[in-house]
C-alpha cells in the first residue's frame, strides 16, 4: 500500500497515459480534502478520517449540527477499524498525501507525529477561546496528547483502566473487595472463584501491543518494572519485569481465560456480559457497555474498583483518541472549527439530548461528570472514572522516571513492533511451548536496539 | 502479401497499447519494490532517510524471522494442500456415482470455497473453534474429551484447519472434472477383466488422475502461499502459524519498516521462484514415473 501511494506520486503522467481507469480509482478517496480553496471564503469540504468506535459514530450522526451552523462548511467522514486507520492515516501523513483535513489518532501517536511536525499546534486556538474553556479537559489526557506544554491534539474521548466485578458471585464466596485493592487480593479472589463455568479473572492475552501489552505494561509498572529507564536503557528482563508477566502468566494459567492467546477486549466483555466471568480489569469505556441491559445481563450487578496494585499507588492506563489536523490540510481554519465543535461542552450537551446521556463522550472534559443527567445516567460508574482519570500520572506511572509521557506504551516509533513481537512471543509462554527466562532475554534485546536508536 | 504485412503491423500496432499497460502495472511495482528495499526509511521516522545498500538484506537473513516464517510456509501450506487433495479425492469419488440429491450434495460441498477468507476465519474463530461456546469443543465434549484451547495450544493447526476446510472443495472441483472425463468403456473392460473395484481404482483411475492431481497441487499452492486471513484474524502469527506473508504484514504495517518489508517482499519472490521451479518439478517427475510405470 504504501509503495502504490509513492508509486503513483511519481508515475503520475505514466499512468494518466496508460489508463484513466487506474487514475479515477486512486484519486478517488482524495478528492474530498485537497481543492477547495484557503480556508475562510467560499465553501469548504473537510475529510475527516476516523476510527469507527461508537462515539465516533455518534459524532457523525450530529455533524448536521454543526454544518447547520456553518453553512460554509461541510464535512465528510471516513470510518475506518483502528489498524486500518492507523496505518491509512500515517501513510497519508508521511509520503504527504494531504487527503485528510482532520484525522481521529490515538494518544500514541499524537508525540511522535508531533516531533515530525505532521500535526498543527492547536495551543494559540484553544487557549484563545475563553468560552471553549480547554482547562476544562482531564489534565493528564491533556498530557498525554501535549509536546512541551503545547497541545498537538484534542481529547475526544479518554479511558483509563480499573478493575470490573461481579458482585453476585464474589458475594456468594464472601469476598469482598475495597476501591484500591492489591493484586494480591484479587489474585486470591480469582483462584477462589475460578471454577469451570465462571472464570475467576479475565484479563488479555492476545498478541499486539495495544491488547496484551495495554494491560501487561500497567501490572509491570506497579511491580516496580519498566521497558526503559529515563536513558533508554532497555529493562525487559530485569527482577521486575519478569516478576510482573510470571505473575501475570500464572494468574491467567490458574483462574484466566481458558484461551488466553484468542481473548482480547472483545471476548472479554463477552465473557463479562454473560456473567461468566467474576473479575475483569480493562478500559474504563467497558462499564457504559457493561451496564446496557440491553447487552448486557450483569446491568445493576457489578461493582468497580480502581486498578489493582503492588508498589504503586495507582495502575489504571491512560488512552485517548484525539482529533489533531494534519499539517498538510489547506483548510485549517475550518478545521479547527469543526475540532472545536465537536471536543465542546456544547457537543456532550448535544449528544446527551439527542442521543442519550451514556453516549456522551467520557473522559474528556471534567465539566460533564458535573451535568446532573450524566452523573444519574452513569451514576454506578461515572464518579469512579473520574477519579481515575484525575490520578494517572503518564508522566511517571510506575517507579523509574521516564523520558516520554505515557502509561501503558513508549511514545516511540519502535515500540509498537516491539510490544507486538515479544507478546508473541509471550503467547508460546502461556501455550507452554516457551520458557519466560529466554522470551524476556530475547525482548531485551529487542528493546535495547530500539533503545538504542533514540 | 503487401496488404498481408500491412494488416500484420497495424495489427501488432493495436498490440502495444495494451502491451504497455501490462508492463507498466507489472514491472513497476517490482522495480519500486528493488528500489525501496536499498533504503532505510520506518515511516514514523521521516527525517531518516536514505540509502543503505544490502543493510535490509543483511537484516533479513541474520534475523532469524524469516527462516523461521519460511518453515511456517512450508509447513503450513503443505499440509493444507496434502490435506485439501486427499479430501477432495475422498469426496470427488464419493461425489461420482449417482444418487438421489447429487447436484444439491455437491453444491453444498463447494460452499467452502466461495466463503470469504475473513469471513469464514471469523466464523472458525467465534462459532468453531471459541473455547466455551465453540461447536469443536462442544463435540469434544459429546464423546467425553476435554475441551481445547485451539488458538493458544495448537494455532498452526487451526489455520491448517480452516485452509483445509477451504480448498477441499477446491480440489474436489478439479479432481471431479478428472473422474467424469474417465472413459467409461476402459473402466468397463477392467471389471471384464475381472479387475475389483479397488484396483480399477489404483490401476486405471488413479493413473488417469495423475495430471489433475498435479494442477491442483500446483494451483492450490499458489493459492495458500498467499494465505494471510486466518493468520491475522485467528493466531496473530503465534506459534507455527507466521507465515510469510504475514511476516511481511508485520514488518510493512506493525514495524512501518518500509525498507525491511520490501527486502522481505524481494527475498519472499526469490524464495517462491526457486520452490516453483525446484520442488514442484521434482514433484511432477514422480507422478509422470509413476504414470509411465503404470502404462
Amino acid at each position: 500500500m504504501t509503495l502504490t501511494t509513492r508509486m503513483r506520486r511519481a508515475t503520475v503522467p505514466a499512468v494518466l497515459a496508460a489508463g484513466a481507469l487506474a487514475m479515477a480509482g486512486c484519486a478517488g478517496a482524495g478528492g474530498g480534502g485537497g481543492g477547495t480553496g484557503d480556508g475562510g471564503d467560499g465553501p469548504v469540504e473537510l475529510t475527516l478520517a476516523t476510527v469507527n468506535n461508537p462515539q465516533m459514530k455518534d459524532m457523525e450522526e450530529l455533524k448536521g449540527e454543526f454544518e447547520e451552523s456553518h453553512p460554509d462548511i461541510t464535512v465528510n467522514f471516513v470510518q475506518m477499524e483502528e489498524n486500518d486507520l492507523r496505518d491509512a492515516v500515517t501513510k497519508d501523513i508521511a509520503t504527504g498525501g494531504g487527503q485528510y483535513d482532520i484525522v481521529t489518532i490515538g494518544s500514541y501517536e499524537v508525540p511522535i507525529w508531533a516531533e515530525n511536525e505532521w500535526l498543527a499546534d492547536l495551543t494559540e486556538p484553544l487557549s484563545s477561546d475563553a468560552e471553549y474553556d480547554v482547562d476544562d479537559l482531564f489534565a493528564p489526557v491533556k498530557d498525554v496528547v501535549s509536546v512541551d506544554d503545547r497541545l498537538y491534539a484534542v481529547p475526544f474521548y479518554g479511558e483509563s483502566s480499573m478493575l470490573m466485578y461481579n458482585e453476585e458471585i464474589l458475594d456468594e464466596a464472601g469476598i469482598t473487595l475495597s476501591e484500591n485493592p492489591t493484586w494480591d487480593e484479587v489474585a486470591e479472589a480469582a483462584r477462589e472463584v475460578h471454577s469451570d463455568d465462571v472464570t475467576g479473572i479475565c484479563l488479555r492475552g492476545k498478541p499486539g501491543w495495544g491488547e496484551l501489552f495495554a494491560p501487561l505494561t500497567t501490572v509491570v509498572q506497579t511491580f516496580g518494572g519498566t521497558w526503559f529507564d529515563a536513558d533508554w536503557n532497555a529493562h525487559v528482563n530485569d527482577p521486575e519485569f519478569r516478576e510482573a508477566v510470571q505473575f501475570y502468566v500464572d494468574l491467567v494459567e490458574d483462574a484466566g481465560p481458558a484461551d488466553p492467546v484468542s481473548t482480547g477486549f472483545t471476548e472479554c466483555l463477552n465473557t463479562m456480559t454473560q456473567g461468566k466471568a467474576a473479575m475483569w480489569v480493562d478500559a474504563t469505556v467497558a462499564a457504559g457497555m457493561l451496564e446496557d441491559p440491553e447487552a448486557s445481563e450483569v446491568a445493576g450487578k457489578m461493582g468497580y474498583a480502581h486498578a489493582p496494585v503492588k508498589e504503586t499507588e495507582e495502575s489504571g492506563w491512560l488512552w485517548s483518541w484525539n482529533l489533531a489536523i494534519p499539517q498538510t490540510t489547506q483548510n485549517q481554519d475550518a478545521a479547527i472549527e469543526f475540532v472545536k465543535w465537536a471536543t465542546s461542552k456544547e457537543y456532550h450537551q448535544l449528544v446527551g439530548e439527542e442521543l442519550g446521556w451514556t453516549r456522551v463522550p467520557p473522559g474528556a472534559r471534567q465539566s460533564t461528570y458535573e451535568i446532573p443527567e450524566y452523573v444519574e445516567a452513569a451514576e454506578s460508574f461515572a464518579p469512579i472514572t473520574q477519579d481515575i482519570m484525575l490520578a494517572v500520572n503518564p508522566t511517571q506511572p510506575g517507579l523509574y522516571e521516564q523520558s516520554w509521557t505515557g502509561i501503558q506504551y513508549v511514545t516511540i516509533p519502535e515500540f509498537q513492533d516491539l510490544g507486538n513481537q515479544v507478546s508473541q512471543d509471550l503467547s508460546d509462554v502461556f501455550a507452554g511451548r516457551s520458557e519466560l527466562g529466554p522470551v524476556l532475554d530475547r525482548g531485551q534485546q529487542l528493546a535495547q536496539e530500539a533503545g538504542d536508536a533514540q | 502479401m503487401t496488404t498481408g504485412r500491412r494488416g500484420l503491423a497495424i495489427s501488432r500496432a493495436l498490440l502495444w497499447p495494451a502491451l504497455i499497460v501490462a508492463i507498466l502495472l507489472t514491472q513497476i511495482p517490482l522495480v519500486a519494490t528493488l528500489y525501496y528495499s536499498f533504503q532505510e526509511w520506518n515511516l514514523l521516522r521521516p527525517g531518516q532517510r536514505g540509502f543503505v545498500g544490502f543493510d535490509n538484506y543483511v537484516k533479513v537473513l541474520s534475523d532469524g524471522s524469516f527462516l523461521s516464517s519460511l518453515g511456517n510456509t512450508v509447513v503450513v501450506t503443505g499440509s493444507a494442500v496434502v490435506g485439501a487433495t486427499l479430501l477432495g479425492l475422498l469426496f470427488a469419488v464419493l461425489l461420482d456415482r449417482k444418487f438421489l440429491g447429487q447436484s444439491v450434495a455437491r453444491t453444498l460441498m463447494i460452499t467452502p470455497f466461495l466463503v470469504m477468507p475473513a469471513a469464514a476465519a471469523l466464523i472458525w474463530k467465534w462459532s468453531i473453534l471459541d473455547f466455551t461456546y465453540g461447536m469443536a469443543n462442544w463435540g469434544l465434549s459429546l464423546v467425553g474429551l476435554p475441551p481445547v484451547a485451539w488458538n493458544t495450544d495448537l494455532p498452526a493447526a487451526t489455520v491448517i484447519m480452516v485452509l483445509i476446510w477451504q480448498y477441499t472443495p477446491f480440489a474436489m472441483l478439479i479432481l471431479l472434472a478428472g473422474l467424469q472425463s474417465q472413459s467409461r468403456e476402459v473402466l468397463e473392460a477392467a471389471s471384464v477383466d475381472g479387475a475389483g473395484p479397488l484396483r480399477t481404482f489404483t490401476s486405471m483411475t488413479l493413473p488417469h488422475l495423475r495430471q489433475y492431481v498435479e494442477i491442483t497441487v500446483l494451483l492450490a499452492t499458489i493459492l495458500l502461499l498467499q494465505v494471510f486471513d486466518p493468520v491475522a484474524i485467528m493466531t496473530n502469527g503465534t506459534g507455527g502459524s507466521k507465515t510469510l506473508s504475514y511476516l511481511l504484514y508485520e514488518r510493512a504495517f506493525i514495524g512501518l519498516e518500509v525498507g525491511e518489508a520490501a527486502a522481505y517482499g524481494v527475498m519472499t519472490v526469490i524464495v517462491t521462484i526457486i520452490v516453483a521451479t525446484v520442488a514442484l518439478r521434482t514433484l511432477f517427475k514422480v507422478f509422470s514415473e509413476e504414470g509411465l510405470m503404470n502404462r
